[in-house]
């Protein structure tokens, strides 16, 4: 259940928006002579790869926009929304740190063991 | 039920957060018992003496309760007699009791104390671990033992609660929710992160699984311990009123975060009647609710589950977990045992013996496996005269219904059990085994868990979402940590979601214990028996015992997620809550590695099972979908119209009149629609306004034939392919005028038609100036067709001329009906002569009123799908999607004639693909059978041969349509066939189930131009059907 951001409406759940498969596969202009082998590209070959995928999406239940959609399939974040036509935007290709970055407290920070229990909060 | 209450003599004199100014009745296995509100069904029963609740999955040996909450395992029931609301399954230790509450025990029979079932305990070596996956193996019937020949009788003897019988009658509903923090969890933690997080002014949900706020603080003594000066519950309740005068918190008890989900997508379960009696719960509210929250920042304080030991004959009821005791002596006013023997690997157990010999207990004994314990604990232990067994192992245990005595000995150096058994009396024992953070969702959110070697156990390791955890859930047991961790976690958490506030000052305590100090871990106690000799359980649930787990290792299923699906550990409605982590310390001792490298199993959703009806939630019934109607729907419903859904709409599928059946109803509605008059509800089909300048190039890409030259006024058919070539779609679309279309599609593709050529234009065509808007809903159609339909268009329609010799076949006029604007199209599904009328739609039930009306003189037969089917069969026109399956081309249909030779159109290069262009494909056909009035089955294959060959019979094809036309009098198909349109005037056979196959004559599809041609009259002379 994600969020998406679509380009057009902002912040919306997943359950509004439908997928549309691998984003920048062009429909190739007819053109005699086309082998089988070429057009078999355009209309079966799909690639699957963990980690960064351009991938297109249809806010199906708001603006009926198509757009272009760069997500990490190995984590689901979602590291960029753009239109359709544009070029994708450069993203880092390293696994990203937590979302949430290293909580100061909890989560298995070890800092978090040695809290002194006379050591209060600081007041309120 | 029968004979006098139990006596509650477990009850304590005070304490405990009950009422006990108010008694309350129930009965449990048909014995009537009494217990106070605030009590659950496990503290009442405990409260009563009774320990025994349940019976086991696999071996029916008595179980009992053994921990104080979600995590027990076996302790289940059945509530409730009504076959509609009867709930199996339920823990005893989270069910709360009300008036006239009734509880079964589940797995025996006759009852709970003379389960004939234990007979399988004496057999338990044939059970041995995947035992159903051994029985499954091969198809040798003589094979021992054979699942095939013991599956009733085990399916009969193992399991646990039944399903009820009826259709729920509960109300259900979910709920969305966006919140900036949600805390799941109000012990210690989770009640100061709230508070902190509240202060901030952030949107805050508090989540509590049990019905009472405070977690652990409600398991000690409050004579003992005080925070902020105050007894533990006041405290809580003062932290309660405060959250309760801010606007933006809510606070949930009986509710449990059971899915952690992507971006922070949490499922929260809340229990709203559960525990009220029938007549008690609220007419308005719904039973149980499903909150689906989405939260920017979550913190869990899901606190810690003890772990039990893991030694022979652990089993048994008044085996329990030692801080589930304390639970229930303080939150409830129990004393679950008089003569308590306690079991400890760690200083946890020494409080809790401490507790309960204040609280009025007689400690038996001390067993700790460790041989170094804290002086303090020892002295504090022997100044209460207790005995105390350090370094010491239990070899086994006594008493069926209940544990009697224990016996313990020494472990020697080798770390064997000595020869020196002490047999020790006791009515209770209680199991210290550690503390495990619960790590449930925090894993469910794909954080990343770590082995911490100073408590034993997994603790959250790396966070993946926006989620930090507190407390116990942290590995942070003392209370005083608990306070801290949850005040800091809270503020962080609302500053992370955007607000700012002060950390709340964590509350001074006194009388706090220390925490469990220095844990020892002995995966399996020494017994001095040897190993296959040794019943020590690990899962209590499924009967999973340490001689399954080193079976299953033996047997090469080391890996943990392979030991657990074979020995089904971990893998019951607890989903191994106290289980796992024991066996994952078994099999890790037994591969001789550690517990970081054979790793954990995954966590899923849900936490704990949720009701689904729950999940459900509103969904039922005629809300399961929406459902689309026409505007004359209400008058196909007067008439007792049999419906079928056809993608979301209710169309109506025949009208049978009364005392007529369906059949013959399809059969005069078809041979009017012929003869007279039949009219149809068209507005389902799909429509599609498409307008701009391009439109007609557009609608040259999107179809495969031509659109140039359609001139307005005039429809044209089209076939719609994807790019693999296969049919999509097809419809009849019209030019209104030079840049403006209307396009028809069929009633269930329309949406997906929409959305493809959207597709196209936004992303392959941007530069073509069209524009699509769907127009479905805004036009009620009539589709009129017959032989006397044109006399009625001419009644109908002010100053029109409908005659069909000027009012040309696939063109259309702007006319008006009583001066409502309407537009006629002269196109027909039926091969009749056909007029469909499209009027606005909030005049569709007006229209077919005055088409009923004013057809009456012509006979005028309302027809529905049914025989709208069987009349375009019998022109041999197809319907995408029964005879087309997506593999199938225009050519397969013999539709060549409308693929354009010149120009690229969507699937255009597909057709001559190696594959679609090659001889052989199925093409279609009409059949004919031998004898008129047999109606093939649809679906049935089509073979060659008038005898079936060896299998796998070679296929020719399979029937896509089948009728009897009461037209031709005769049987009609429709089939795709190998090669079809070769086969023209051939014999084929169809397969059927009974009786050999049948022969068929292959021909051309409009059986009504055969009929014309003479090529069916043959047949149909001496056809057995009567007309009429």
């Amino acid at each position: 259940m994600f969020i998406i951001t679509c380009p057009n409406c902002g912040e919306r759940d997943l359950s509004e928006f439908s997928y549309g498969g691998e984003a920048h596969i062009s429909r190739p202009k007819w053109r005699d002579g086309m082998s089988d082998a070429e057009w078999a590209e355009f209309v079966f070959m799909r690639s699957n790869p963990k980690g960064v995928f351009a991938e297109r999406w249809n806010h199906a239940a708001g603006c009926r926009r198509w757009f272009n959609m760069l997500r990490n399939t190995a984590t689901d974040d979602i590291l960029a929304v753009y239109k359709i036509g544009e070029e994708p935007p450069q993203v880092s290709a390293n696994l990203p740190a937590t979302p949430s970055g290293e909580a100061a407290i909890g989560s298995g920070n070890d800092e978090a063991k040695v809290i002194n229990s006379a050591d209060g909060g600081d007041g309120a | 039920m029968s004979g006098e209450s139990a006596r509650q003599t477990n009850r304590r004199a005070t304490g405990g957060l009950i009422d006990r100014s108010r008694t309350v009745r129930f009965t449990f296995d048909g014995k009537a018992y009494t217990g106070h509100p605030g009590d659950t069904l496990a503290s009442a029963l405990l409260a009563n003496g009774q320990h025994m609740v349940a019976r086991s999955f696999k071996y029916h040996r008595p179980r009992g309760i053994l921990a104080a909450g979600a995590e027990d395992p076996a302790a289940l029931v059945q509530i409730g007699d009504d076959p509609a609301r009867s709930d199996p399954n339920t823990r005893v230790s989270e069910q709360e009791i009300y008036d006239g509450l009734v509880a079964r025990p589940q797995n025996c029979w006759p009852s709970l104390a003379s389960d004939i079932g234990i007979v399988v305990d004496a057999f338990s070596r044939f059970l041995p671990a995947g035992f159903y996956n051994k029985t499954f193996m091969g198809s040798d019937r003589l094979r021992w033992p054979n699942w095939m020949a013991f599956e009733p009788a085990i399916r009969a003897m193992v399991g646990i609660g039944r399903a009820p019988k009826e259709p729920d009658p509960d109300r259900y509903e979910s709920v969305n929710r966006h919140c900036d923090v949600l805390v799941v969890g109000a012990g210690p933690a989770g009640l100061m992160a709230a508070l902190g997080a509240g202060r901030s002014g952030a949107r805050v949900i508090l989540a509590e699984e049990t019905a009472a706020l405070g977690g652990t603080v409600l398991a000690r003594d409050p004579e003992i311990l005080t925070i902020a000066g105050q007894a533990p519950a006041d405290w809580v309740a003062e932290i309660r009123a405060e959250l309760e005068t801010m606007a933006e918190v809510t606070v949930l008890t009986r509710t449990t975060a059971f899915g952690y989900y992507s971006h922070n997508f949490v499922g929260l379960w809340q229990r709203i009647g559960d525990h009220l009696a029938d007549d008690k719960r609220s007419s308005y509210l719904p039973r149980q609710r499903v909150w689906r929250v989405r939260a920017r920042q979550v913190v869990l304080a899901t606190g810690a589950i003890e772990r039990p030991l893991v030694f022979h004959l652990n089993d048994r009821p008044g085996i329990m977990l030692a801080g589930a005791v304390q639970t229930y002596m303080h939150r409830y006013g129990v004393l679950p045992g008089r003569l308590v023997a306690i079991a400890a690997n760690n200083d946890s157990g020494w409080h809790a013996a401490l507790d309960m010999a204040r609280s009025g207990a007689e400690i038996a004994a001390i067993v700790d496996i460790r041989r170094d314990v804290p002086a303090e604990l020892l002295t504090a232990a022997a100044h209460l005269g207790i005995a105390i067994h350090c370094g010491s192992t239990i070899t086994g245990t006594e008493g069926r219904a209940r544990i009697k005595a224990i016996i313990v000995s020494p472990i020697g150096e080798d770390g064997s059990a000595g020869s020196t058994p002490t047999r020790i009396h006791c009515d209770l024992l209680a199991m210290a085994g550690g503390w495990a953070p619960n790590i449930a969702l925090f894993s469910q959110s794909r954080g990343k868990l770590r082995y911490d070697e100073t408590i034993a156990a997994f603790r959250p390791g790396q966070s993946w979402q926006n989620e930090r955890s507190a407390g116990a859930a942290n590995g942070s047991f003392a209370l005083g940590d608990c306070l801290a961790e949850g005040a800091r976690a809270g503020v962080e958490a609302a500053a992370a979601a955007g607000f700012s506030g002060r950390k709340p000052r964590t509350p001074k305590i006194e009388g706090s214990e220390a925490g469990q100090g220095d844990i020892m871990v002995i995966p399996e106690l020494p017994s001095g028996r040897p190993a296959h000799k040794v019943r020590a359980w690990l899962d209590l649930q499924d009967d999973v015992t340490t001689k399954d787990l080193r079976l299953a290792v033996q047997e090469g299923y080391s890996s943990v997620e392979h030991a657990k699906r074979y020995t089904t550990v971990g893998m019951g409605t607890d989903q191994g809550k106290v289980a796992n982590l024991n066996a994952f310390a078994f099999l890790a001792a037994e591969r001789g590695q550690t517990i970081p490298q054979i790793g954990s199993t995954t966590f899923r959703q849900p936490y704990k099972p949720v009701t689904f009806g729950a999940l459900a939630g509103q969904h039922v019934g005629g809300y399961f979908m929406p459902r689309r109607t026409t505007p004359m729907h209400a008058w196909h419903r007067d008439h007792e119209a049999i419906f079928e859904p056809v993608g979301d709409w209710l169309r109506a599928r025949a009208y049978p009149k009364t005392g007529e059946s369906f059949e013959n109803a399809v059969q005069r509605e078809a041979k009017a629609a012929r003869r007279a008059i039949g009219v149809l509800d068209a507005s389902t089909l799909g429509k599609i306004d498409v307008r701009g300048p391009n439109a007609r190039e557009f609608l040259g890409r999107v179809y495969t034939n031509s659109w140039m030259k359609l001139a307005p006024g005039k429809c044209r058919y089209g076939l719609m392919l994807g790019e693999d070539g296969m049919v999509m779609d097809d419809g009849v679309t019209a030019c209104l005028a030079d840049d403006h279309f209307h396009m028809t599609t069929t009633t269930g593709g329309a949406a997906r038609v929409l959305a493809t050529l959207e597709d196209y234009l936004q992303t392959e065509w941007p530069d073509l100036k069209v524009f699509l808007t769907t127009t479905t809903e805004q036009w009620a159609v009539a589709a009129i067709c017959g032989p006397q339909s044109p006399k009625l268009l001419g009644d109908l329609l002010d100053d029109f001329d409908p005659d069909p010799e000027k009012f040309e076949f696939m063109s259309w006029r702007d006319a008006s009906l009583s001066g409502v604007p309407v537009r006629v199209f002269r196109i027909s599904f039926t091969g009749e002569i056909s007029y469909e009328i499209n009027i606005a739609a909030t005049y569709g039930r007006w229209m077919w009123d005055e088409i009923m009306a004013r057809g009456t003189r012509y006979g005028v037969t309302p027809y529905g799908t049914e025989a709208m089917h069987l009349l375009r069969a019998e022109k041999g026109f197809v319907i995408v999607g029964q005879e087309t399956d997506g593999t199938v081309t225009p050519h397969d249909l013999r539709m060549d004639w409308i693929v354009k030779k010149s120009g690229d159109f969507i699937g255009k290069r597909s057709l001559s693909r190696s594959d679609t262009a090659r001889q052989g494909r199925k093409q279609l056909v009409g059949l004919l059978t031998e004898d008129p009035s047999t109606v093939l089955m649809e679906g049935a294959h089509v073979i060659a041969t008038q005898t079936e060959a060896a299998p796998p019979v070679p296929m020719l094809g399979h029937v896509t349509s089948s009728y009897f036309s009461p037209n031709l009098r005769r049987s009609i198909a429709l089939a795709m066939v190998t090669d079809g349109g070769k086969r023209i005037g051939e014999t084929l056979w169809i397969s059927r189930k009974d009786g050999g196959p049948i022969p068929v004559r292959v021909t051309e599809t409009d059986f009504l131009a055969l009929r014309d041609k003479g090529e069916i009259g043959e047949i149909s002379a001496k056809g057995a059907a009567s007309d009429d």
